[in-house]
């Protein structure tokens, strides 16, 4: 390698620059703007005011702050559920002066109070949701037309009964408990908002009425069509906000032992701008209740922040707005463009360098020389298929293979004409193999290990792994399972190809050459699945060895071929057995005089391996073209390989002609005969081996004559 | 009489309503129409006179809303434009120079409005709630320097109640104005392609994208309509009261114009209505504000009521054009 791209080689394969697009994929990521925004706020409030988190200062602001973080959990819940209310200003301002009323006036006691504000904001939340929720009416509106009542109401009431508030000799110790006293520094508003975010959080993410409401915000009509009751759930999330605001209308009027003229002025605003500054998205669904809070936090910082700096009218309103329309552009604009962001960002190439092969073109000499063997064999379901990716053979001459439609189909012995759905996986299945009971194992592509019985019984065998500490995209889920066989002891060992795409995405995962693929053991006798080994380049076949104590393991975007050995003197060692070969293996399976049939799913080209070794280039051609332009490996031929256990190429059969098996992924022998299947062929191929052995079957010679 | 009641649209209801009330107040209201048994036109006048500015907002608005749009930032506009441009004109800037700069920033403020909601995707909602209070608290804190700014002594803006027109009939300058105001708007709703646009675009915004119209450019010239007209609104009021006072901007001025709109049959789906449609509703708040005024209703208690009318004209606007799971729109708040 020349120095240039041993550069290469450190700057793509040591700097971890895929952890970007894998941290964007995370719904968390949401968060780290407002938090930012927090921080950045906070500082610069407290540096600019001297004395800003003196512990005086603080808790006066601190109380404040838990009344307003009360209001907007409110406000964020009706937001998710993808509604807006802005009437907790009047709302807010009513239940505070029903408790004022009622205590002051009224004379009750402070129990009454409290009872009677929130059944204030109960009220305002019942007839808030049953307009929007159940009338369906527009809630921007409504709720603004509410708003507007209930602050007429309140400045009619207020001027009113305001100097029978004042001449009152009422006075309780829990008020002043309320409005002054702190529990170990902490002030009763803080607590009672820390409580209601802990369990309003608890309940969104982890509830079934909190999911439903976010189900709603998500997309109603879904909600509705899946049987949710979305008027109901409408409605729930504005009496809930009513009640918040009933809540912390009790709060404030402990705490002024009053309410005047402006008590809740311009709350709706602040906290409408609290809610969407922190990340929640207008329209539902996306957002939470951290969020919320940071939000209130950032709005009353800046707020209180502006007012002790001693900006002019106005500054306030103009921060405000400010505020809130960079919050809705980013938010909106971010929710439009996340995906592409991350289309950009997702593929980083590594560099990766093959040796050259050796030719497989035909009368070239080689070992790997490829004939037109395979190109005219006996076609069975013709037409009828789509996909079989892998075909297996039973005890009684059956011949199995998955397809895309999520089915296994049986063709029935001796000519295999006739044939039905043996078993629905759901899934596409992709490798297939008997365990000793008879019972089919599958790896079904993007859900896991699966197992049907002889009656077709379907079960999940397993569907994840231990999660690696280190992984930011959750590995511990089968993104790729492709292949498995049976160790003599029942234990299943399998492939997951990659961890960074899904099985559909395949051919992203051989542009960006990264070693993610992984060699995973079911072990029936606990139920567990654990991880063998890792750092493989698209993990693919797996076959166990003659000897009972090792496999083969087919590595694709390597190109070679490993032996693992799990059991016996040379457990846990792993050998590669060829490297370097001119084609892409896929299945490997037992020949019946002792050596492996492997599949090749493609055919290495020199303008793609010099692609691999130029991770910039496919780094650009990823971004700034179409995918229809993109350098994409060469599966249009393939072939079957016949090695030893040493590694020699016994021979090859190809398809020179590409029309009956252009591409194979896997390879069965059965009784003298060859059966052919692949990915993207719509048939299985029946290729008569010369000097087989004609009653060699695998299940038998693997397992057995029958019990 | 079924084919009376369907005659019987929102607009019919609202008129025979506000006939109803003139009657009333007419006969039951002295000093409302006939004051000792005279007939005096003064009150009538200044009844008018009161909806004009409101109206004028109200044909903004109501372009607006037929788009399927609304523009809250409408009385901000109004009140900061204008307490701009007198600033400027107290403080020495030349006449034509300062009002080069206030029809400069209202249309700033409209292009900006149309070009988040058109370019940006941002709910129209959204934009102009946060537009009006950046308007608001940018024009008060740098530059104006107190709450009421008088207009300037001498200037063209207190010269138009004095026009020679309005003097010889009697008839204020304001409802000229509004008239003047509808009859554009109409002519441009009926008889321009623009206007023909801005129904297609309130009927059936993905259609209308669809079949070519220029959905973009046409969302922010309904902004910048509004912005215009807005300004207009604010200079009249500045004639009649000879100043200009920003705290008008935390009224409940904004909800009476979309009252205005929403009763008079403008729905808010969009698509729908027409300017005699501003008109009908402007005359029936003109009625009723008069009228409460006439009974000694406070402020306040005129705010209660009129929100309360508006809160049943959406109700009623729901039940007529109701939405629901299948077909509402997601994030149509």
């Amino acid at each position: 390698m020349t120095l240039r791209e041993r550069l290469l080689r450190l700057r793509y394969n040591h700097i971890p620059d895929h952890l970007i697009g894998e941290i964007l994929t995370k719904r968390w990521t949401d968060n780290a703007i407002p938090f930012v925004a927090l921080v950045i706020t906070i500082a610069i409030f407290g540096t600019l005011i001297p004395g800003f988190f003196k512990p005086a200062a603080l808790s006066d602001s601190t109380r404040q702050l838990g009344e307003f973080s009360i209001i907007v959990t409110g406000l964020t819940i009706v937001i998710l559920g993808g509604g807006i209310d802005l009437s907790v200003g009047s709302n807010y301002a009513m239940s505070a002066f029903a408790a004022v009323i009622t205590f002051f006036v009224w004379e009750q006691p402070l129990w009454v109070a409290f009872i009677a504000a929130l059944g204030v904001g109960l009220t305002f939340g019942c007839i808030n949701g049953y307009l929007i929720g159940y009338m369906r009416l527009r809630a921007f509106l409504t709720t603004l037309v509410t708003l507007i009542i209930g602050r007429a109401v309140f400045d009619i009431l207020v001027i009113k009964y305001s100097t029978q508030v004042q001449q009152s000799q009422m006075a309780s110790d829990v008020l002043d408990f309320i409005a002054d006293e702190t529990v170990y520094g902490v002030s009763v508003a803080v607590i009672i908002a820390v409580v209601i975010a802990a369990v309003a959080h608890v309940a969104m993410t982890r509830s079934r009425p909190g999911w439903h409401i976010l189900s709603v915000g998500g997309s109603r009509r879904s909600a509705h069509n899946a049987g949710i009751r979305v008027r109901r759930t409408v409605f729930l999330t504005y009496v809930i906000s009513g009640l918040c605001c009933g809540l912390t209308g009790f709060l404030v009027a402990c705490r002024l032992s009053g309410a005047g003229p402006g008590t809740g002025a311009y709350l709706e605003i602040w906290a409408l701008t609290a809610a969407v500054v922190g990340g929640n998205s207008l329209g539902g669904g996306r957002g939470s209740i951290v969020k919320g809070v940071m939000g209130a936090i950032i709005v009353l910082v800046t707020m209180n922040g502006l007012v002790r700096i001693g900006t002019g009218t106005g500054a306030n309103q103009m921060a405000l707005g400010l505020m809130l329309a960079v919050a809705v552009t980013l938010d909106i604009r971010w929710l439009k463009n996340r995906h592409k962001v991350l289309d950009e960002v997702y593929v980083t190439p590594v560099h990766h360098r093959m040796d050259d092969a050796p030719s497989a073109l035909p009368g070239s000499g080689t070992p790997y020389a490829l004939n037109n063997a395979i190109s005219r064999t006996e076609y069975i379901g013709l037409e009828e298929l789509e996909g079989p990716e892998d075909v297996i053979l039973d005890r009684d001459d059956h011949l199995y293979c998955g397809t895309r439609h999520g089915e296994i189909i049986r063709f029935f012995a001796p000519d295999y004409k006739k044939s039905e759905v043996f078993a629905h996986t759901g899934g596409f299945p992709l490798g297939l193999a008997f365990d000793q009971a008879g019972n089919l194992l599958s790896c079904v592509g993007a859900m896991g290990l699966y197992s049907i019985s002889p009656d077709r019984q379907v079960t999940r065998l397993s569907a994840e792994t231990r999660r690696t500490w280190t992984s930011v995209v959750d590995d511990a889920r089968l993104r790729d399972p492709n292949d498995c066989d049976v160790a003599p002891d029942g234990r299943i060992f399998f492939t997951d190809s990659t961890t960074r795409y899904d099985a559909h995405e395949w051919a992203l995962d051989s542009i960006e050459a990264r070693p993610t693929g992984r060699l995973l053991c079911y072990d029936p006798k606990t139920g567990k699945t654990t991880t063998v080994l890792e750092k493989l380049r698209y993990a693919n076949g797996v076959c166990m060895a003659h000897d009972g104590q090792s496999l083969f393991l087919a590595e694709s975007w390597a190109c070679s071929v490993h032996r693992y050995w799990f059991d016996g003197p040379k457990a846990g060692t792993l050998e590669v057995v060829i490297k370097d070969m001119p084609g892409y293996p896929d299945n490997i399976n037992r020949a019946s005089d002792g050596t492996y049939w492997m599949a090749w799913l493609g055919m290495r080209t020199p303008s793609f391996d010099l692609a691999l070794r130029h991770p910039g280039m496919r780094k650009r051609m990823t971004r700034n073209l179409p995918m229809d332009d993109w350098l994409f490996p060469n599966i249009n031929t393939g072939g079957v390989v016949k090695f030893d256990e040493t590694g020699k190429i016994l021979g090859t059969l190809g398809d020179l002609t590409g029309i009956s098996h252009p591409m194979v992924t896997s390879m069965r022998e059965h009784k003298g005969w060859l059966y052919i299947g692949g990915i993207l062929n719509n048939r299985i191929g029946r290729y008569k081996i010369p000097d087989a052995d004609p009653n060699w079957t695998a299940p038998v010679a693997y397992w057995g004559e029958k019990p | 009489m079924t084919r009376l009641l369907s005659h019987l649209t929102q607009e019919v209801i609202v008129f025979l309503l506000a006939a109803t009330l003139f009657l009333a107040a007419a006969i039951f209201l002295p000093g409302f129409m006939f004051k000792d048994g005279a007939f005096q036109a003064g009150n009538l006048i200044a009844m008018v006179r009161a909806v004009s500015v409101l109206g004028i907002l109200a044909v903004g608005m109501g372009i607006v809303i037929i788009g399927r749009g609304i523009d809250l930032s409408a009385v901000a506009v109004m009140a900061m434009s204008v307490a701009w441009y007198l600033q400027m004109l107290n403080s020495g800037v030349p006449g034509w120079q300062a009002l080069g700069w206030a029809l400069a920033g209202v249309v700033a403020v409209g292009l900006i409005n149309g070009f988040m909601v058109a370019y940006a995707d941002v709910p129209a909602i959204f934009v102009t709630l946060a537009s009006s209070y950046f308007v608001y608290g940018f024009v008060r804190s740098q530059l104006i320097v107190s709450d009421a700014t008088p207009a300037p002594a001498g200037s063209w803006i207190l010269e138009l109640p004095n026009l020679g027109l309005v003097t010889s009939t009697h008839i204020p300058i304001d409802v000229y104005a509004f008239g003047a105001a509808v009859f554009v708007g109409f002519l441009f709703l009926r008889f321009t392609k623009w206007g023909r646009y801005i129904y297609l675009m309130g009927d059936n915004f993905m259609a209308a994208r669809n079949m070519g119209v220029p959905v973009r450019p046409m969302t922010v010239l309904y902004y910048v309509i509004s912005a215009l007209m807005a300004f207009v609104a604010g200079i009249l009021t500045t004639s009649s009261i000879q100043s200009m006072n920003v705290r008008v901007v935390n009224s409940n001025m904004l909800y009476d114009v979309i009252l205005v709109c929403v009763i008079g049959g403008i729905g808010l789906s969009g698509g729908k209505g027409y300017m005699r449609n501003v008109v009908v509703g402007a005359l029936l708040i003109g009625i009723m504000g008069n009228a409460m005024t006439i009974m000694d209703f406070t402020n306040v208690e005129q705010n209660l009521i009129k929100s309360i009318i508006l809160l049943t004209a959406i109700i009623i606007d729901g039940l007529l054009n109701p939405r629901d799971e299948q077909t509402a729109q997601q994030g149509d708040i």
